[in-house]
């Protein structure tokens, strides 16, 4: 129950294989003098000179040269599945907040109402969109297209996605089930005991989880939060180890910093197993 | 307060999971999130500490000045806050959207220290009614993820407990007024005694039970909350009630008699990590912002 203070150290990012030297630059950064290259995302020419303006990795492909940054908002492509949640309740569309630069629109013409795929919107409809999504639900979709303005537009027109639902969608063999959105969002629910096929509209369950479902939740969440804190990428697999190295530990004593270490070791070391 | 929009089906799951004592991160209801200190990291100020408790950041400075006492206690110096709310913690803070948290957060700050206990104020006294130390604590918040008072009390405290203030020497000059020479040497100061003060606890009421150090989305799910200053000793020198909902005076006795247990089990660790810290002296690592 005590408090767990303690003083801070200077974390080191655990990785095991030291890799090839990555090409890092930051923004002013000059890339190359050679005018022959075709200049590609994240650089600009500055008097004759490609400079870097952002922060990442330099990639060479043959004539093009561009620079993926560490860290950024989320840039969607058609078919991406992505986790959101609802902000704002407009005339004809929900918008939806996805990390990216802008907010994303979900058009009412894109969701499925109750009653089936071919029903008509009619002005009723659009009167009661709040019964469908309310301001703060949490909804999986899929990027149908991108605004001119960069935008993306979503849709949950196949019955996999909703409030939620069955690539990105696990169901893990430790009782939970997650759905790993391509814009970093991550959605974590027990796996629903009935899989019952809905006609349309959006599924809420209000039902108590039972404690040991919840105790697996807490546990994948703090296994997901330790994984991100050591830049690993997350698949249904990487979490599932991360899971099993946490088993000997507490849950509430995952976000250790040393534990934390320890769990992304072992789950880095068995990845790279599974490799070889 | 730094808001989050939580649905209604995590509203119903954050609550059950409190009914039954597990929380979202796997905590217990009395369970404080991991908390990091490091004091001495500005190093204009006389006295400096930074806290992180979960994701809130919370940095305090303090800088003695002289100054002349208040005319009702002559003999004693005081505090002065200031808590200043960032816009690096969130958008909402930006321009002056900060200045009301900011505000009432130093107001219960004074509250809380309004006692002759908390900091012995008579060894700020230089010469009475005419000098004494005035301590200014500036409070400014880094990032903003729930129980920003217990955050701020830690760090207040382990800020008074780095502040080393100079000793003055106070002599007569020829047209016979007081004149105050500071000490040039750096190590000549004088430190506070920091046993008394108070470290502040949050309750938050949440459906039936009450939870300490919640996160944003709990706090979302909460409607009331109590918020408990406790010294080492379980004696209480402030109370407040915070949030639109009501508390029935049974559950305002539990969260006090909760508060008061929480509340001392934070000091002894404290000390002893800030004891901890200064004996580490020289060879400390300072890990400061960019660890």
């Amino acid at each position: 129950m005590a408090a767990d203070m303690r003083l801070p150290t200077i974390r080191k990012p655990v990785s095991l294989c030291s890799g090839e030297r990555k090409d890092l630059v930051v923004p002013g950064d000059v890339i190359t003098s050679d005018t022959g290259f075709m200049r590609g995302h994240g650089t600009y020419v500055d008097e004759d000179k490609l400079t870097a303006s952002v922060a990442g990795e330099v990639q060479r492909v043959d004539k093009l040269i561009c620079v993926r940054p560490l860290k950024t908002r989320f840039n969607g492509e058609v078919g991406d599945v992505v986790v959101g949640r609802i902000t704002e309740v407009q005339q004809k569309r929900w918008k939806v907040e996805t990390n990216s630069r802008l907010d994303s629109v979900l058009l009412l013409s894109s969701v499925n109402l109750p009653g089936g795929e071919l029903r008509r919107r009619s002005a009723e409809d659009e009167l009661t969109m709040r019964q469908y999504l309310l301001e703060g639900d949490l909804i999986s979709a899929e990027v149908q297209s991108v605004f001119s303005d960069g935008a993306l537009s979503l849709h949950t027109r196949s019955l996999k996605y909703g409030k939620r639902q069955k690539t990105h969608f696990h169901n893990l063999p430790c009782g939970a089930s997650i759905i790993l959105g391509n814009n970093g969002f991550v959605w974590l629910y027990a796996t629903p005991s009935n899989e019952e096929e809905e006609a349309g509209g959006f599924y809420t369950s209000l039902e108590p989880v039972s404690l040991s479902d919840r105790e697996v939740i807490s546990r994948l969440r703090n296994c997901l939060l330790a994984l991100a804190a050591h830049k690993v990428l997350l698949y249904d697999t990487s979490v599932l180890y991360c899971y099993e190295s946490s088993l000997q530990h507490q849950v509430k004593d995952i976000l250790k910093p040393e534990v934390m270490e320890e769990i992304v070791m072992l789950t880095q070391q068995k990845l790279l197993e599974q490799e070889g | 307060m730094a808001t989050v929009k939580v649905s209604e089906a995590e509203k119903v799951y954050i609550l059950h999971g409190i009914r039954d004592d597990l929380r979202v991160d796997g905590r217990g209801c009395e369970d404080y999130r991991h908390v990091e200190i490091e004091t001495d990291v500005v190093s204009n100020t006389d006295g400096s500490a930074k806290v992180t408790l979960g994701y809130t950041a919370v940095l305090v400075g303090i800088k003695a000045d002289i100054g002349k006492p208040k005319p009702m206690v002559p003999n004693e110096g005081y505090l002065e806050f200031f808590v200043d709310c960032s816009a690096n913690a969130t958008p909402e803070f930006e321009g002056r959207g900060g200045e009301e948290l900011g505000t009432e957060l130093s107001n219960t700050l004074y509250k809380v220290f309004n006692n002759k206990h908390s900091v012995d104020l008579k060894s700020l006294c230089i010469s009475a009614g005419e000098h004494c130390w005035v301590l200014y604590v500036d409070v400014l918040l880094l990032q903003c993820d729930g129980n920003l008072y217990d955050a701020i009390s830690i760090a207040i405290k382990a800020a008074l407990f780095n502040t080393k203030i100079p000793r003055v020497h106070i002599s007569a000059d020829e047209e016979g007024g007081k004149e105050i020479e500071l000490s040039d040497d750096p190590y000549d100061c004088m430190r506070l005694d920091v046993e008394n003060v108070p470290c502040i606890v949050t309750l938050c009421k949440v459906g039936h039970r009450h939870v300490v150090d919640v996160t944003l989305q709990e706090k979302a799910c909460s409607v009331a909350s109590l918020i408990i200053s406790v010294t080492h000793k379980g004696t209480i020198t402030c109370t407040r009630k915070v949030g639109g909902g009501s508390l029935d005076p049974e559950s305002i006795f539990e969260m006090t008699e909760a508060g008061k247990r929480v509340g001392k089990a934070l000091h002894a660790p404290l000390m002893a990590l800030l004891q901890q810290e200064e004996s580490l002296g020289k060879k400390r690592q300072k890990v400061g912002f960019l660890g």
